[in-house]
């Protein structure tokens, strides 16, 4: 065959997957040879050289002997082979059938547009035939197509094709996956693989390469929702660029100049001032698989990490639990109790296995009701829980913004789908506290007695602003003055024992939520030791906030609240603009506490 | 949205990745096609700035003209130019064309190692003064715990099996059988002390990709790729000693762009004029194991 010319550009990625020794090689192999892109020679070559050790020649033989000179331009090895028809280029993933390279599996497969999956006629659907089934359709791909391979083993015979589909197609379809055909092929004979195969006279579909040639690539979706991971929020104002912009990739939808847009979980809205870019013509509208960045009109307080989507599209969930569909491929297993981190477009956030609805079973996908923890290469039917809101769609409604991954001890260790919101339960936080509050031992002082010597409640006074909004100082100044004032206060300074609350943190702040967790049980005990107990932290949002009042139950938080922030409602006990002129700001906080009772003069 | 778009949106992603998860980041610029592509996405990327340090390894037997376009390139482009370099083997005359040591040896000697140690802040680094144009040593001694590099897939086996973020343990070592898994755009960027990653924001890119994108961009690229007159062209750069040109005629971007469209060099590998390849029976995967880019 002459090597042909492919009309376009145009590139397909392609991933082949089965058992291990169906055949998925030799399909490989054949499908170089037949379509011409292998280099000169080279078949012949393989040929005589098993000829030579009188072993049978097998196309899996070209991908071994091709491996060993890659460095000849032709570039192909195990984990990647290059073959083109006259329609297009096509790139085959590397995905190796033994169980034990299921991540690199996953890894081929998720590049893919479209699967090969092969099953031996001979010896029927195996476990990988099984799980790589299912893989497949998690990491997205649309297109599967099974060859049944070695049919000459089984005399071409009709019967076992079919009963071998049927059979097939009854367990995928329990799994909700509908493969597009069968295609009964002998690959070593190349039946049915670029010609069509003399020995099949009662197949009448298309060969495999006509199959290939026949995927579609993927269209743009322009009906869906905007939805944008915001990746980064970028100044370089040390470059001399006073633009803040916040960059990210579109993951669906499009958005112009002008749309209003939302960030979830913050909630916070702004409007599309300019789209961003370097080298680029002037755009007023983005589409999706952009890399893009833009500047919005109002300066709100937002940060890596949430999700941007356009206002009166279909809002994304936002919640705390989710139920979902999870691949397990971390060496130790998936328990409940175990803090993980979840990743969720651009959110990383500390989650826990809440529930296990379901384990399919690795070796034969049958479900197990009552498992307690997910092993490797196991998919469980599972509700998470994570350690704060996230924002998120169900995959069937958004693919892109319904996948996510869990990271344990630093590696990708599981991967899934978003089936839908589970409902928020009483959280794991409200449980502690009111255990906690339960056993909490009293001394025989009543916090009025405290109360009455001091001349004060004790309270939680919190300053939060941004970097450089002048908290600090103003912080110091209001502990000097009611310490004047003969109250028992203490300035505390969270960077003493809490550096990352001291500054912006992004996304993936695991240590932030811890540390939210330790400023409130520290502040729990100094409050009910009826001090005024003052810090300043740097922006931290409403979810915070709570976790703070909550913590710090049943005493209470005072908070100032200094510029924009991330607190997307107006909670502030007192609110002011940033670099506030210190003595009228001390003297706004000491009006605030004294109209709400914090200071009490019981002397009068 | 064609092919070099999804390309270049992919490599901008995963550039803004690493900036987002790495405090301590560099790539490595070799003055080649690939990395000056690289440094060309990254100032795509963060709308017109480099935010983090370029590193070159000089061999000191790098050909003159391109250290005098890095050089150019770092003023007008304002870029944190870092070279670290093994001086002490140079010194030594412990190298290939010394006549001490193998092509691999060297490369090892004068790349691997002097990659390694300069990474982790052990040998000096030399950073380019804007005010006055002269490198002086560079008081960071930080170790990069991120690396960015322009690897592609298609330039030979070893890089084939790549993953867009590759851990590398505490010596720079490679696990090839046993890399993570990366699926959707979710990729490793969670280490553990001690280590570091390595990104290649162009695996997915070929040799022809890159050169449509440089004539789309109009991006400078050193004049070594061009024949002047000699029916001679570098496909691929390195050490003057071990690097060989192709036969060619292309004299600009264009035209290397229909050579490459052409097929001419269907069946002769991008780094076929690098002698050191050939010496590691053309896998690279020795060296590459050993730290090698």
């Amino acid at each position: 065959m002459t090597v042909a010319t492919p009309v376009l550009e145009e590139r397909m990625n392609l991933v082949v997957v089965g058992h291990v020794d169906h055949g998925k090689s030799t399909v490989i192999g054949r499908l170089l040879a037949d379509t011409g892109s292998l280099p000169q020679g080279k078949l012949a070559q393989v040929k005589a050289m098993c000829e030579r050790n009188a072993r049978p020649f097998e196309y899996a033989f070209l991908l071994d002997a091709l491996k060993n000179e890659q460095a000849q331009g032709i570039t192909i090895d195990t984990a990647r082979c290059f073959f083109k028809t006259r329609k297009r280029h096509y790139i085959i993933n590397d995905a190796p059938g033994h169980v034990e390279f299921l991540k690199n599996m996953i890894t081929g497969a998720a590049r893919a547009e479209a699967a090969l999956l092969v099953i031996d006629a001979h010896e029927g659907i195996q476990e990988n035939s099984k799980r790589h089934g299912y893989m497949v359709s998690m990491v997205g791909i649309k297109q599967l197509v099974v060859l049944v391979n070695k049919m000459d083993l089984v005399q071409y015979n009709r019967e076992v094709f079919e009963r071998t589909a049927e059979e097939y197609t009854t367990f995928l379809e329990n799994l909700g996956v509908h493969p597009l055909r069968f295609i009964p092929v002998a690959a070593r004979e190349g039946d049915n693989i670029a010609t069509r195969s003399r020995n099949m006279d009662w197949y009448d579909g298309p060969t495999v390469l006509e199959q290939i040639d026949s995927f579609e690539k993927a269209e743009e979706d322009f009906e869906l929702s905007f939805r944008m991971p915001v990746q980064d929020i970028y100044k370089f104002t040390a470059e001399n660029d006073d633009r803040r912009i916040v960059a990210g990739t579109v993951e669906s939808g499009r958005v112009r100049v002008g749309d209003e847009v939302v960030f979830h979980p913050s909630g916070k809205r702004s409007t599309i001032r300019t789209i961003e870019g370097f080298m680029i013509e002037p755009r007023d509208e983005v589409r999706p698989g952009e890399a893009t960045g833009f500047t919005l009109s109002t300066e709100i307080y937002i940060k890596a990490g949430e999700l941007m989507c356009k206002a009166g599209d279909p809002p994304p969930h936002v919640g705390r639990r989710l139920r979902a569909n999870l691949f397990w491929m971390g060496r130790a297993p998936m328990i409940k109790g175990k803090q993980y981190i979840l990743r969720i477009g651009a959110m990383k956030v500390g989650a826990v296995l809440a529930e296990i609805q379901r384990v399919l079973d690795a070796s034969e996908l049958r479900t197990e009701e009552h498992k307690q923890q997910i092993d490797r290469h196991d998919v469980g039917e599972v509700v998470l829980e994570t350690l704060r809101p996230v924002a998120f769609d169900r995959r069937n409604d958004n693919e892109p913004t319904g996948r996510f991954v869990i990271v344990d001890d630093y590696e990708i260790a599981g991967a899934g789908i978003v089936l839908e919101p589970a409902t928020d339960r009483n959280s794991v936080i409200d449980n502690e506290i009111r255990e906690r509050e339960y056993s909490w031992e009293k001394g025989d002082v009543a916090p009025i007695e405290r109360e009455r010597r001091f001349s004060h409640a004790g309270k939680f006074i919190l300053f939060n602003g941004s970097p450089g909004s002048g908290k600090r100082a103003l912080a110091k100044q209001v502990e000097r003055v009611l310490f004047e004032r003969g109250c028992n206060t203490y300035y505390f300074g969270i960077a003493n024992h809490f550096e990352d609350l001291d500054s912006e943190g992004g996304a993936g702040a695991l240590t932030h939520d811890q540390h939210i967790d330790m400023l409130g049980k520290l502040t729990r005990i100094l409050t009910d030791a009826g001090l005024l107990i003052i810090t300043t932290i740097a922006n931290i949002d409403d979810f915070d906030l709570e976790k703070l009042r909550k913590l710090n139950h049943p005493n209470e938080v005072f908070l100032v609240n200094i510029g924009e922030t991330g607190l997307s409602k107006v909670w502030a006990d007192v609110q002011l603009d940033p670099q506030p002129d210190i003595p009228s700001a001390v003297r706004r906080v000491v009006e605030a506490l004294t109209s709400q009772h914090v200071l009490v003069d019981y002397s009068i | 949205m064609d092919q070099i778009q999804q390309l270049e949106n992919k490599s901008i992603h995963i550039l803004r990745e690493a900036y987002r998860e790495f405090k301590s980041l560099c790539m490595l610029w070799s003055i080649g096609k690939d990395s000056t592509v690289l440094l060309w996405l990254t100032r795509k990327a963060f709308f017109g700035h480099v935010p983090f340090p370029l590193v070159h390894i000089d061999t000191s037997y790098k050909i003159p003209e391109m250290i005098a376009y890095r050089d150019r390139l770092a003023l007008e482009w304002r870029l944190n130019m870092v070279v670290g370099q093994n001086v002490e083997a140079i010194r030594a005359k412990r190298t290939f064309p010394d006549g001490a040591l193998s092509r691999i040896e060297c490369c090892r000697a004068l790349k691997s190692e002097a990659l390694k140690h300069t990474l982790s802040g052990e040998w000096p680094r030399m950073r380019l003064n804007h005010s006055t144009g002269k490198y002086e040593v560079d008081e960071n001694r930080e170790p990069f715990t991120g690396v960015i590099v322009g690897v592609r897939a298609d330039e030979e086996g070893s890089r084939s099996k790549e993953r867009y973020f590759s851990p590398r343990d505490k010596q720079n070592d490679w696990d090839v059988d046993d890399q993570p898994p990366e699926l959707w755009n979710y990729y490793k960027t969670d280490f553990a002390p001690g280590t570091h990653l390595r990104v290649h924001p162009l695996l997915d890119w070929t040799e022809l990709n890159l050169w449509e994108y440089i004539e789309r961009e109009n991006i400078p690229i050193v004049g070594l790729y061009f024949d002047r007159g000699e029916g001679k062209r570098y496909r691929s750069l390195g050490c003057e000693p071990c690097t060989n040109p192709v036969e060619s005629n292309a004299i600009s971007v264009s035209q290397i762009v229909a050579e490459l469209r052409s097929g001419k060099f269907a069946n002769i590998a991008e780094r076929s004029g690098r002698a050191q390849d050939a010496e590691d029976g053309n896998t690279l995967e020795t060296l590459r194991r050993d730290g090698y880019m």
